[in-house]
């Protein structure tokens, strides 16, 4: 019988077992948000908890996947058992997407790493929704840690990423000057900085503009009050160069989270976000056919409209 | 901007050159056309090898698997594919692009190949060979 078949409390069941079709199978119906997305979370919600969680981003090309490889050939190495969810948007036009990641990942990565890829699919709500979905499952079948790796651009991306134990951000030389740095908001999630490529002229440079970048967050008092201060590492991810100080560091970060108290509420924090992303993404839909069939006569001012709408749907 | 609904069921394609022929134009170009017509393609590259296949169907619950064969090595390889997944338990179509004589195809599609695309085929010929292979 195959797996298809099979009603979704069993698929748990195998994947739990650590059945990697059962797994994949899954993780489908999470990204979906299929009705049976809800009961694998109630299923596998009070089995997850246990994994790391490490957000890897950065710009496109930065060097994230093959980053991501490395560390996947290492961490079964050292005794782990990682998953990673690579992230790859969407055409917005077309809905389909060419999901790339494995191509850097497949020959680097060891036999046991289960790698998914995903696509962001259209709607912003969808990414917030199902990234957390799959890293309970891979939580929950045990595999630790979990690898979430994203393109660090939009707002949603930033947030999934952020919103991870341990959040790497990977740059490269000749990347931007200090002011560049300053502006850009993804580094203010920054757990673990890495300058990859670092064998390029120009890696020192970067470096003094993070550390400057660094050091006005203490100016401004934008610190971390428990007096954590990101470390940066230089890796050549090709050569796999410095991919084992990556690793150092991110755990150094997870022993400061759990030594610090800030691992209960980065978690804490998580779970609300994960929480407030199914209450938006509810009423988003809810208000989808309001808002279609809406008065765009211009009788009506679009305030006017919007509060009508909103009163109707809220009930005031 | 288009809003797709959630339950929406995209098409997952695993794409890959099995073996150690380097010709990847083809392959790219149907990486596009079926991004184009709405399916996720999660694409492989070039010299992967039957396991690896299978293990990328397995993680990627993939609808179907795409190979790209231009070295004459399909009579070979297409089936070593089948037995792979035979043997992984895992019932996924087939489907078979690039230079293929038409008696092979012939044994390719009775050796069980959901469909053979020979070079210049059109791309709604494409997207529709993925379709019709997930409703048999």
């Amino acid at each position: 019988m195959s797996i298809r078949d099979l009603p979704v409390g069993e698929v748990v069941g195998l994947a739990l077992d650590g059945n990697r079709r059962a797994i994949g199978r899954l993780l489908s119906f999470v990204e979906r948000a299929d009705s049976e997305a809800d009961e694998i979370t109630e299923l596998t919600h009070d089995r997850a908890g246990g994994a790391h969680i490490v957000g890897i981003t950065g710009a496109p090309g930065a060097g994230k996947s093959t980053l991501t490889g490395q560390l996947t050939r290492l961490l079964p190495e050292l005794g782990f058992r990682p998953a990673v969810l690579a992230v790859d948007p969407s055409s917005p036009l077309t809905g389909g997407a060419i999901l790339g990641d494995r191509i850097r990942m497949d020959t680097i990565a060891g036999k046991s790493v289960f790698i998914r890829s995903v696509a962001t699919r259209g709607h912003a709500g969808g990414l917030a929704l199902s990234v957390p979905g799959c890293v309970r499952v891979f939580d929950a079948a045990g595999f630790d840690p979990v690898i979430i790796e994203t393109v660090g651009v939009g707002q949603v991306e930033v947030d999934v990423v952020g919103a991870a134990d341990t959040t790497v951000v990977v740059v490269n030389p000749g990347w931007g000057d200090a002011v560049q740095a300053n502006k850009a908001g993804l580094l203010e999630v920054a757990d673990v900085f890495v300058i990859n490529k670092a064998d390029r002229p120009g890696a020192n440079d970067t470096r003094r503009d993070l550390e400057l970048m660094l050091d006005l967050s203490h100016v401004s008092g934008l610190e971390d009050d428990t007096g954590y201060r990101p470390p940066i590492i230089m890796t050549t991810a090709t050569e796999g160069d410095g991919v084992a100080d990556v690793w150092a560091a991110v755990v150094a970060h997870r022993e400061h989270l759990t030594t610090s108290g800030q691992l209960a509420v980065r978690r804490a924090e998580r779970f609300r976000y994960e929480v407030a992303s199914r209450v938006e993404e509810q009423l988003r839909s809810t208000a989808a056919s309001a808002i279609a069939a809406a008065d765009i006569s211009g009788t009506h001012s679009p305030t006017q409209v919007a509060a009508e709408i909103t009163n109707r749907l809220i009930g005031n | 901007m288009p809003d797709t609904p959630a339950t929406d069921h995209k098409i997952r394609i695993v794409l890959a050159k099995l073996g150690l022929d380097g010709h990847d134009r083809g392959i790219k170009v149907v990486a596009r056309i079926l991004r184009d017509a709405g399916m996720e393609v999660i694409y492989l590259g070039l010299r992967q090898t039957t396991d690896s296949i299978v293990a990328a169907a397995e993680q990627e619950d993939a609808d179907a698997i795409g190979l790209s064969m231009h070295n004459a090595g399909h009579l070979t390889l297409a089936p070593a594919m089948l037995a792979a997944l035979d043997q992984a338990d895992l019932e996924i179509p087939v489907i078979i692009g690039g230079i293929v004589p038409d008696d092979d195809a012939e044994a390719l599609l009775s050796a069980g190949i959901a469909a053979v695309l020979g070079p210049g085929a059109p791309a709604d010929q494409v997207v529709a060979a993925v379709r019709n292979s997930l409703a048999s």
